[in-house]
């Protein structure tokens, strides 16, 4: 895929607390985030498990965005400061695999974030954007997209 | 439990690059445990392999599978058929499993995906310790439950070494001096004067002395 026309696939992983709500009303704001993330509601971000990430990146999603309640403000006490140790664990074996451990990051939003949660997204995209495409689709598609 | 821990995915990807197809085994009694091979860690390995290997351009096919103990012949039998079906086993069992493999599977490579690192205990969340050296003749008795065979860093049988500053190890000082813990427990359970007998040098013929070690019980044989 030629970088000028890549499209980052972003797959956001987003907190019922906070992060879903907040995106929720960045809608109702009218308040514009790229269409390139794929948002997936989860009832709190310590429920994620640390495959999911490599899941995801394995599966050839461009960038993985961990979106859980502001620190000291989960719903289930320390829920996001578990997958804050996940996320920066896998990161560090992302460093180990070859890939940029940048495609994987979390944010903290609360549910009245609504236009910070939209600056996030935008700045993960364009991260990623400059990273261009996830280096393991180049090198072959792996399983799920050669059944497309 | 037996506490092991992973090696880097750029070392197990050089361990198993000459193999098409792999079966990454991990195993569900100690290791997983400590967080090291079980289902998580097997499929964390897998994933990693299978990005690493992509990007290196390697054709590798990587499979998952835990089965409940890998040291134990009838546990082994249900990796059978995935070990058939690979070129290889990456094992994310103990030393002690990944050698029960290979005898188990002649006709197999099978390579070690972890360090196996000692017998010890979860002390906190995310933090284990050795408390056990499998010394082959345990002096716990002695010592009001602390091992100073393994938690002593000079293995001291007679009295701290006169190094420790407060309670902390002269090796290393971030560790307490197993002698002063020796001293207090002792203390409490009022056996002080088990410290006043003058023990005899220990013997390791029990230990690593003449190759491997291993115990038969004719009651239990068949």
């Amino acid at each position: 895929m030629k970088q000028e026309n890549f499209e980052p696939k972003i797959l956001a992983f987003c907190c019922h607390y906070c992060a879903y709500s907040s995106a929720d009303l960045a809608g109702s704001m009218r308040i514009q985030y790229p269409p390139n993330v794929r948002i997936i509601r989860t009832p709190c971000t310590g429920r994620l498990e640390t495959e999911y990430f490599m899941k995801a990146l394995e599966n050839g999603a461009d960038g993985v965005l961990i979106a859980g309640c502001l620190e000291g403000g989960c719903h289930f006490v320390e829920g996001n400061l578990y997958a804050k140790r996940r996320v920066n664990y896998i990161r560090q074996m992302l460093e180990e695999i070859g890939i940029e451990k940048e495609r994987l990051r979390m944010i903290n939003v609360s549910a009245a974030m609504g236009r910070p949660l939209a600056e996030n997204i935008t700045d993960m995209v364009e991260t990623v954007r400059k990273l261009g495409p996830n280096p393991i689709k180049q090198n072959g598609a792996s399983k799920q997209e050669s059944r497309k | 439990m037996i506490v092991a821990q992973r090696k880097n995915i750029p070392d197990l990807l050089a361990i198993v690059k000459s193999h098409k197809k792999l079966l990454v085994l991990g195993c569900g009694t100690c290791v997983t445990v400590c967080l090291a091979g079980g289902v998580r860690e097997v499929s964390i390995i897998a994933s990693s392999l299978r990005m690493a290997a992509k990007l290196k351009g390697l054709p590798l096919e990587v499979e998952e599978l835990t089965i409940e103990r890998q040291c134990d012949n009838v546990f082994l039998e249900q990796a059978a058929d995935a070990i058939k079906r690979n070129d290889a086993v990456l094992s994310l069992g103990c030393g002690a499993g990944v050698q029960a493999l290979a005898e188990r599977y002649a006709d197999k490579p099978v390579y070690a995906g972890l360090d196996t690192t000692f017998i010890g205990i979860l002390e906190e969340r995310g933090v284990w310790t050795e408390k056990c050296a499998a010394c082959g003749a345990c002096v716990l008795h002695e010592y009001g439950g602390i091992c100073p065979v393994t938690r002593c860093a000079k293995h001291m049988l007679n009295g701290p070494c006169s190094g420790s500053r407060e309670d902390r190890c002269e090796v290393n000082p971030e560790r307490q001096c197993a002698w002063q813990l020796i001293y207090k427990r002792l203390k409490d359970i009022g056996q002080l004067d088990r410290l006043k007998k003058i023990k005899p040098p220990k013997n390791w013929n029990k230990s690593q002395s003449g190759g491997y070690r291993s115990i038969i019980r004719e009651d239990h044989r068949v």
